[in-house]
């Protein structure tokens, strides 16, 4: 076995590992550095749980060499933050209030997706997003919920870039008005430990 | 109701969508063993030998474990209630590894080792030689080869694991019912449809793979941490497979990445468990790849159906008649219950003047274990009889919503001690038609011509809420005031995504008086901790447990109230009695005038350090729940076919449920639109398909078994006819499972309306609807 010491650009930072060459960057990501949001679904790159970005694009990180991914820079999960505000990121935020997340096993995978998607700056309609997600796959949802998150994510992004984007208005009669949900999200957060280590 | 009703944001969301909350493979040590399990490569015969030499001296490989070397104990795998009448045990008929083989991939070896590699290399180099018997891969097959060598000959000679037969009189008799209805109403005044109906063997696809770690504690507790639904029940089989006390076993249940029925078996937590003891207790980690999932955990059970049905001309349905062989694979698991409720619902959907007959058999097979999956038998219940209605209303020119709406079950069906303590079903049928605009639309689409058709269609259903009578159900639950008056709610029932924990945080917040954001419900179950409770299935949490949190909250508040009379020196208590008070919103309130009397936080500070009344103040509650009522609702949809092509685009669909009151809207939709997502899978695109002659799979991986993708999937609308129902804790119903029933049959019958063919084999593959149509000439 050839054992290597590579420095990888990881969510921000330069990390030193030793890595087997043959190794795929899921198992550095998780096996090294103790980046667990990146998950195993099939191990073949059928399933996208693995999801990571690498400059910014998703790749399957089951079917991808550790060895590949030196100089580029890498984000999980763990390393996405709205820096400006100190915040969760919008997608993080729209998974949350549009009820996106059941089991969360593929939600890292494709809220890396969706991070990707709103970086295009673009006004992608409910079928394009649709096409742009179907590398990954869910169980619970059926979709629909995690495509609204990523349409709502999309008319923030929009809204700062003046660009009109309409969302697809609610198709229950059950639905909670938008500005009660930031009121539940508010309160939600304040419970989170990140606010508790600011104290 | 302040906290009942309201779509609370998921309590887990936070930790998921930053990556933060941990599923099993996350936790286990760095250093644990890596273990992996051989299949075999025949479907039905015995391991003779096994040469595990040049395995064993693959470096880094700490042990090689065969059929021949586990105990000599048959355990059973079911995810049910242990039941204390031996008749009534789950069958105890497969062992940790297994020499007398019966399905193409059963387990038949292990390795242990210190790495990956080195496991996957030792698994390659094991030889093996088998005896080779003959195979019969459906229920079918099995029972019309009359020397067919029984699987289990301990427990049936014939390979039928139980028959059943669900008659609306002993002595009904479908062909005696129709010489009745001919004498009475005339042959020419009869419509009949007699025909096969058969559902595909369905893959859970939960995107987490079965994965498990154990390892033997400083105390010599055999712990194992699991992706399991039932944590509880997980360890008692652990126990039973080891042949050790149940005490002597510990477990744990991190969240979990989907379940969806499969892990409601016990699949390989057991063998984990004897790995880790083997390698002297020893941390071992055993993930199952995605490609032995899908053959050797558990299917949904094909099922394949003679079905026939009469009505009168004028949209009377008369009698009808089930006659199903469910394939039920290698092992046992759940035996006959998942048929036998299938079968039960085939019975009560519809009143059945004349009399129905619904016969049911479950076979041994040389196929994937089939057992519990998302609705446990109702998905096939309602391909055999919602395709039956639409065949009748076909052939008699019937419209199918009114011949429902006439038909189906009223709410004075009781079947087997389940009733309808509220019925929604016809109103839900009246809610579906006017969204999705059924009449206009059945108009228009009368007299198509041309390759690209429109159809709608309609696929009813009805749903027992929890297993009472059959099974028990019980669930414990605990809550602990903290000393700054929030609490800490730990119960037995689990999380498995379905949204548990939020809603559980919700009853307890409405009847305890302690707002949602001061409820820390602990999602990890352990059974050295945990409050007993069976588990994730059925649809029964938020009914079963809901009810125990419900009593569990109300003794309490009344411990609460009881103290806050201790506190004499409080203004407004002087005087008080029991009676007077009431906890709301973190306050100790008087009820009769809302005035607030003391806030929680300083009523349990005062409670913990008090030198003279010190308490801490703690509630358990246990409860059986011995009624069960039943859920219902149905699904609408407007599609298209492009009948060249065969390809069906979905342009409208919606769900209308009868589930009592919705503890959380937001959720509850969410969890419809899953549900309908996965029965479009089985309606349209997913099925394990076996070779008949070897039973090897031929799609076990995601890539060509094909679960929707995102642009498969149509954006859902979903309903709920809202209906306080008397034996739910806040008036609830099921939910969990039921949205998995309708969608793909009202594909199905949609289908029909739009091209005039019915097809009778799900799912409606494009291949199948070009083979129909060139079939009958129509492309």
């Amino acid at each position: 076995m050839s054992k290597k010491i590579i420095t990888l650009h990881v969510n921000g930072k330069d990390r030193e590992v030793m890595i087997d060459e043959r190794e795929s960057l899921y198992e550095t990501l998780r096996n090294e550095l103790n980046l667990t949001s990146v998950k195993k679904g099939c191990e073949v790159g059928e399933c996208g749980a693995c999801s990571v970005l690498l400059n910014g694009r998703c790749v399957d990180s089951c079917i991808y060499l550790t060895m590949w991914a030196v100089g580029k820079d890498i984000v999980t999960v763990e390393g996405l933050r709205d820096e400006e505000n100190d915040d969760i990121t919008d997608v993080q935020k729209e998974f949350i209030k549009e009820a996106a997340v059941q089991c969360g096993f593929c939600t890292p995978g494709f809220i890396l997706k969706a991070v990707e998607i709103v970086g295009h700056n673009k006004p992608y309609t409910r079928d394009e997003i649709k096409k742009l997600i179907t590398g990954n796959l869910c169980r619970c949802t059926g979709y629909m919920n995690i495509v609204t998150a990523i349409e709502h994510a999309i008319k923030h992004n929009m809204d700062k870039l003046g660009v009109p984007y309409e969302v697809m208005p609610s198709t229950t009669s059950f639905d909670v008005p938008e500005d009660e949900k930031d009121k539940m999200l508010e309160s939600l957060l304040a419970m989170q430990n990140n606010d508790v280590t600011k104290i | 109701m302040n906290y009942i009703g309201k779509s609370n944001l998921r309590v887990d969301a936070y930790g998921k969508v930053t990556g933060k909350a941990k599923y099993t493979a996350d936790l286990a040590p760095k250093d644990s063993l890596i273990a992996k399990v051989l299949h075999s490569t025949i479907a039905n015969g015995e391991v003779i030998s096994m040469d595990v030499s040049a395995a064993k001296k693959v470096p880094g490989v700490v042990g090689v474990f065969t059929c021949f070397d586990v105990p000599d104990v048959e355990f059973p795998t079911a995810g049910h209630p242990w039941s204390t009448d031996p008749k009534h045990q789950d069958i105890a008929d497969k062992k940790l590894l297994n020499q007398r083989v019966r399905f193409y991939g059963d387990d038949i070896a292990a390795v242990v080792a210190e790495n990956d590699v080195a496991a996957s290399q030792a698994l390659k180099l094991i030889k093996v030689e088998y005896k080779e018997y003959p195979v019969h891969t459906d229920a079918r097959s099995m029972l019309n080869d009359k020397d067919a060598m029984a699987l289990h000959p301990n427990w049936r000679k014939d390979n039928v694991i139980a028959h059943t037969s669900f008659k609306s009189s002993d002595d009904f008799d479908y062909d005696k019912a129709k010489l009745k209805a001919i004498e009475e109403y005339g042959e020419e005044n009869l419509i009949e449809v007699v025909k096969n109906v058969k559902t595909p063997r369905i893959s859970h696809c939960h995107i987490e793979l079965p994965v498990s770690y154990a390892y033997v504690d400083s105390n010599g507790k055999v712990t194992v941490v699991a992706s399991t639904q039932l944590p509880h029940i997980c360890r008692r089989v652990v126990a039973q497979a080891l042949n050790i006390p149940w005490g002597k076993v510990r477990v744990i249940k991190p969240y979990i990445g989907g379940g969806f029925g499969n892990k409601q078996d016990m699949l390989y937590e057991p063998l984990n468990a004897w790995l880790s003891v083997k390698c002297g207790g020893k941390p071992v980690i055993l993930e199952i790849p995605r490609e032995d999932t899908m053959i050797g955990t558990r299917t949904r059970h094909p099922m394949d159906g003679d079905v026939r049905g009469l009505a009168t001309k004028d949209g009377k349905l008369l009698c009808r008649e089930l006659k199903n062989y469910s394939t039920n694979g290698g092992y046992a698991a759940h035996g006959h219950s998942i048929t036998a409720k299938c079968a039960g619902i085939f019975q009560n959907l519809y009143k059945n003047p004349l009399g129905v007959n619904s016969e049911a058999w479950t076979v041994w097979t040389n196929a994937p274990t089939s057992a519990a999956m998302r609705a446990y038998g109702v998905p096939q219940a309602v391909s055999f009889a919602e395709t039956l209605t639409d065949d009748i209303c076909f052939k008699g020119g019937f419209d199918p919503l009114k011949f429902r709406l006439d038909n189906l079950c009223d709410e004075n069906l009781v079947a087997g001690g389940v009733k309808f303590y509220t019925y929604g079903l016809k109103k839900c049928l009246e809610i579906g038609a006017e969204k999705i605009d059924w009449y206009k639309k059945r108009e228009a689409y009368k007299n198509q011509i041309g390759p690209i058709r429109k159809g709608v269609g309609i696929c009813s259903f009805i749903y027992q809420t929890a297993v009472a009578p059959i099974a028990l159900e019980t669930a414990s639950v605990r809550m602990i005031l903290n000393q700054d008056g929030s609490m800490q709610l730990s119960l037995g029932a689990t999380e498995i995504g379905q949204g548990a924990d939020t809603v559980f945080t919700q009853i307890a917040a409405e009847s305890t008086g302690i707002s949602p954001d001061k409820v820390y419900v602990i999602s990890t179950q352990d059974t050295d901790v945990t409050p007993f409770d069976t588990g994730a299935y059925g649809s029964r949490q938020t009914y079963v447990t809901g009810n125990a949190i419900k009593e569990c909250g109300l003794l309490l508040k009344k411990k609460i109230c009881e103290y806050a009379l201790l506190m004499e020196d409080e203004d407004g208590i002087k005087g008080k009695k029991l009676e007077d008070l009431d906890v709301s919103d973190n306050y100790v309130i008087d009820k009769n005038t809302m005035e607030k009397l003391i806030p929680l936080d300083k009523l349990s500070t005062t409670a913990f350090y008090s030198f003279t009344h010190n308490q801490h103040i703690t509630a358990e509650k246990t409860t059986d729940i011995t009624t069960n009522t039943f859920a219902s609702g149905c699904t609408f949809v407007d599609l298209e076919v492009d009948m060249p092509l065969g390809i069906i685009n979905i342009k409208d669909i919606i769900s209308v449920h009868d589930s009592g009151t919705i503890i959380n809207p937001a959720l509850a939709t969410a969890q419809v639109h899953g549900g309908m997502s996965m029965s479009l899978g089985y309606g349209m695109s997913e099925e394990l398909i076996l070779d008949p002659v070897t039973g090897k799979a031929y799609n076990n991986n995601m890539l060509d078994y094909k679960i929707p993708t995102a642009m498969d999937s149509p954006d859902f609308k979903v309903e709920f006819v809202v209906m306080k129902d008397p034996t739910g804790g806040y008036g609830n119903k099921a939910l969990g499972e039921p949205p998995t029933v309708a969608p793909a049959v009202a594909v199905r019958n949609a289908v029909l309306n739009a091209t005039g063919i019915g097809f009778n084999e799900f799912p409606l593959t494009a291949e199948r609807l070009v083979h129909e149509f060139k079939a009958k000439g129509l492309i």
